[in-house]
């Protein structure tokens, strides 16, 4: 292997690590409520900006990213709350459109409390790269599959052994039953919309010293996810995981081999193709329509 | 819609239309209804598909960048005229709409909110990156609309072009609404798998509804730029495309006045908050937030039932 394929490879898969984390953050409210959520996007451009912007104020670097996660997700918790329950039953395009406008919301307030400009994060561990088989890889993307697969297996763990986790999973499959056997289904849904806010932020956080953020960078990073969810089936956490990766690495070679400017473009035709091909994605259940 | 109503609001529109010079209007004003009345006929056409239909656009502000490109390089870069550049655009838009119009329009909710997304922002992409024929990120300058010998210009000419052509698609879209193919795409959005078994063919209406109004944006795109006289992508970019799902659900899903009443809307507050440029997007998305929420079925249809209630409890 030529050693710069090599180095797209691990650049495809460090950027894949974040959309995979955010598909999953569209996973988990999909399975609690069958919503997509337009705000996923935000939530990763929220974390990234908290953080950095705290840690421009000279605060400590884990005092900042823990800042940021923790704004990401009591953002999830107020959208569900003060946007999402007061909607409940409304016809699922309405709650599609309110999440589009809490979506600008979150990008609005974020303009108008931190501005503008750029803002990126130094490297975890300082820029000293490290070299692997001819390539030549920054420090951080160690840290991007460290946190992630820590991440995965924490997932793995909580909906595997907890009860709680267990409540998450019945809700998913079946609402109503769910409920009937008194499991609080609205507690479920905050829960969900909690966690993809901290996933989406983990995701910002970790990716944040290789890409720099601004207040406008979520709308293609949420749609990035969005294609990785739905590449890998909507609703399935694997799926999610390699659905991520995979459109990472597309992206990288794309850029690398074909062209940088239309890189963007292989997660929007994903989302196309897998739409129209392959609508339950590479490892999606069923799908229903809900008549 | 009732018929007569509908007729009280062809003829109200027109009274409006015909009074406002009458004002002594300055370029200010003009400008704004001239805007207003533009973004309004992209919006009749997208509340026929989404509000009528009940097939959503994330995607609109594609089609109408598609007719201000057509225009701006058919005519800079190849010395067309404006009405023949014009016209090229609305048909290459309308075949493009017409083939990605099935296997898209196969999806529903939010994998059709999605793919249409999608479809945006590709196109977006191109402008973006197409720098030798669209001047890229900066934009580029475009002509003015140059029609039998004689040049558009000032802001009264615009102003009677967009109104006529306002009060063209209002009429046309109500009499449409109220065909047996408006009752057909009616139908689609009760239920689609219902209007199958009553014989509509819903994957051919679908497809022209998404083409007519996939026309109407370019049309208005590329007036649009002449009548602005640049273009740059962000004109034709994904904020546009919800600015324009904004004026549909503001104004009112399935209600073509509605859709007047949404364009105005969303194209004065802006000018209102003029003074906290900032702070747009924040209150845009609040206040969409918050329609979505409180006043789902948008300005004109609460007020007409709120209206309804009112004269009914006086009659009792």
């Amino acid at each position: 292997m030529s050693s710069q394929l090599v180095q797209f490879l691990f650049s495809g898969l460090t950027v894949g690590a974040m959309y995979a984390l955010a598909a999953l953050g569209y996973a988990l409210i999909y399975n609690a409520s069958h919503l997509v959520n337009f705000a996923q996007g935000e939530f990763i451009m929220l974390g990234a900006m908290v953080a950095s912007v705290m840690v421009e104020a000279r605060l400590p670097l884990p005092v900042a990213i823990a800042a940021g996660i923790a704004a990401a997700t009591a953002t999830g918790v107020l959208m569900e709350r003060l946007a999402i329950r007061p909607a409940r039953g409304a016809p699922h395009i309405t709650l599609l459109i309110i999440t589009l406008g809490v979506a600008l919301v979150i990008r609005g307030a974020v303009q108008v409390v931190l501005g503008k400009g750029n803002h990126g994060l130094p490297p975890f561990s300082g820029e000293a790269p490290v070299h692997f088989a001819g390539a030549t890889l920054s420090s951080q993307s160690l840290w991007v599959f460290g946190v992630t697969i820590a991440i995965v297996l924490l997932l793995a763990w909580y909906f595997g052994r907890t009860r709680s986790g267990k409540a998450m999973l019945a809700t998913s499959h079946n609402a109503l039953a769910a409920r009937l056997v008194g499991i609080d289904t609205q507690w479920v849904l905050m829960g969900s919309f909690a966690m993809s806010g901290a996933l989406g932020a983990i995701g910002g956080v970790l990716v944040a010293p290789i890409t720099f953020t601004s207040y406008d960078a979520g709308v293609v990073l949420g749609v990035k996810g969005f294609a990785a969810a739905a590449l890998g089936g909507l609703g399935s956490g694997p799926g999610a995981i390699v659905g991520g990766l995979l459109l990472g690495v597309l992206e990288a070679l794309t850029a690398g081999y074909l062209s940088a400017a239309y890189k963007d473009v292989v997660a929007y035709l994903a989302i196309l193709l897998v739409f129209i091909f392959l609508p339950r994605g590479l490892f999606g259940g069923q799908r229903t329509d809900r008549v | 819609m009732n018929r007569s109503r509908s007729r009280a609001g062809v003829a109200i529109l027109a009274a409006v239309l015909l009074v406002f010079p009458l004002l002594g209007p300055g370029a200010y004003a003009y400008d704004l209804v001239i805007r207003i009345s533009m973004s309004a006929v992209v919006v009749i056409g997208l509340n026929l598909l989404f509000g009528y239909t009940g097939q959503i656009s994330l995607g609109h502000a594609a089609f109408y960048g598609l007719g201000a490109y057509a225009s701006a390089i058919l005519t800079t870069h190849f010395a067309w005229p404006a009405l023949a550049a014009m016209a090229a655009g609305a048909a290459a838009t309308g075949l493009l709409a017409l083939a990605v119009s099935r296997p898209i329009l196969k999806l529903s909710g939010h994998h059709l909110a999605m793919g249409t997304l999608a479809l945006g922002l590709i196109a977006s992409t191109v402008f973006n990156n197409e720098t030798r024929w669209t001047g890229g990120s900066d934009g580029m300058p475009v002509p003015p609309l140059a029609m039998f010998g004689a040049e558009l210009a000032g802001e009264f000419a615009w102003y009677v072009l967009t109104s006529l052509l306002l009060l063209v698609v209002v009429v046309a879209a109500l009499n449409l609404v109220d065909s047996p193919a408006g009752r057909a795409l009616q139908a689609i959005r009760g239920s689609e798998t219902a209007a199958r078994v009553a014989g509509i063919e819903t994957a051919r209406f679908k497809s022209r509804v998404f083409v007519l109004s996939a026309v109407l944006a370019s049309v208005m795109g590329s007036l649009a730029a002449h009548y602005v006289a640049f273009i740059t992508p962000g004109a034709a970019g994904l904020a546009r495309s919800v600015e324009f799902l904004m004026m549909v659900v503001f104004g009112g899903m399935a209600s073509v006045f509605g859709s007047i009443v949404g364009a105005a809307f969303v194209t004065l507050l802006p000018q209102f908050l003029h003074a906290f440029e900032s702070w747009e997007t924040l209150v845009l998305g609040l206040i969409l937030t918050a329609a979505m929420i409180f006043m789902p079925g948008g300005i004109v249809p609460t007020l007409r039932g709120a209206l309804a209630r009112r004269r009914k409890e006086a009659a009792r």
